[in-house]
């Protein structure tokens, strides 16, 4: 799938031609840099590697400024591989290639966008999975309003089957948005529009993809 | 960051600076196009500006009216296309930034003093 590496801006509101109001999230995607290319023959497959966002070189492993040195670039702070770039593969796959949002996507297109979600601390089941909690005023119900209810049965299994949803850590995962539209994209700036929210706080990285 | 965002939303710039400087207190009237089939025409909305928040393409302020002995609020999102023309009939003297004593209120106790 072609895609790209952004970070997060923020989001805003733009209107539509019908003169429908979009919640917008507005993304900086790119530059990125062609870092390695696979192709069938040495890899078995092909795919481009892309990298974004600039990195100090003391923070950078030797290792690292020497995986970048033969694209002939800076270190980078993100790495993503993109494999089964479509048509895009054979104008892109070069290395030490510069790519841009406006090579890769249009405007109108359904893309995906990958993320990790804020993280939400240790939070109950009514919030992690979604449970109803102990509804009712009545029945004697008494303060166990967002209690999980029972854990399962009794004389069967006497236990609590393995992947029981429970309270627990949630949010910090990878999470992926699917069909989202791209609203605008201005290229001389780098930032996509894209219809809808993304996963993550503002300032984290996004891939977006085809 | 926020620079960024401003570039998206600069294409508004000009639908706001169309727009006169209206306050919380004011009366306005609020030329609204609506769209019939394929037809299209203009409804006015006069009233009391009674809030206005928000920042950036966010930005709305509220109209209340009261129509037939019934309280009509209205949100407009300010740079919202459907929104044609805004008169200002009568500008407000009033001492905070959000009315809302004005929905408990009518006839006598609902008017506001005027700007001179």
């Amino acid at each position: 799938m072609p895609g790209i590496i952004g970070k997060k801006i923020g989001m805003t509101s733009v209107f539509g031609p019908g003169g429908e109001n979009i919640a917008c999230t507005v993304i900086e995607a790119g530059p990125c840099v062609v870092t390695q290319v696979k192709n069938e023959e040495s890899d078995g497959y092909r795919s481009v590697q892309l990298a974004f966002g600039e990195k100090k070189e003391k923070n950078a492993s030797k290792a690292a400024i020497g995986h970048f040195k033969k694209a002939s670039t800076t270190p980078k702070k993100n790495i993503v591989e993109f494999r089964d770039f479509g048509k895009e593969f054979e104008s892109i796959a070069e290395l030490g290639k510069e790519v841009r949002v406006a090579d890769i996507f249009v405007e109108g297109d359904f893309i995906d966008a990958v993320g990790t979600s804020k993280g939400k601390g240790f939070q109950g089941v009514v919030k992690r999975h979604n449970f109803n909690g102990v509804g009712g005023q009545t029945h004697g119900q008494h303060n166990r309003l967002r209690a999980p209810g029972s854990m399962g049965n009794a004389s069967f299994a006497s236990r609590v089957i393995k992947g029981k949803r429970l309270p627990g850590r949630m949010g910090g995962a990878r999470v992926k948005t699917t069909n989202l539209q791209v609203v605008k994209i201005i290229a001389d700036q780098n930032l996509i529009v894209i219809s809808g929210s993304l996963p993550g706080a503002k300032n984290s990285t996004v891939i977006l993809q085809k | 960051m926020a620079d960024l965002i401003k570039l998206v939303e600069q294409e508004y710039t000009k639908v706001r600076e169309n727009l006169p400087d209206f306050h919380p207190g004011d009366t306005i009237n609020v030329h609204v196009k609506i769209k019939e089939g394929n037809k299209e025409r203009v409804q006015q909305f006069q009233g009391t500006v009674i809030q206005r928040r928000g920042t950036g393409n966010g930005e709305s302020f509220t109209v209340r009216k009261v129509s037939n002995g019934v309280g009509v609020e209205r949100i407009f999102p300010i740079v919202s296309p459907s929104i044609d023309k805004i008169e200002i009939v009568k500008e407000g003297k009033v001492r905070r930034a959000k009315l809302y004593y004005m929905k408990g209120r009518q006839g006598k106790s609902a008017r506001i003093k005027e700007k001179i």
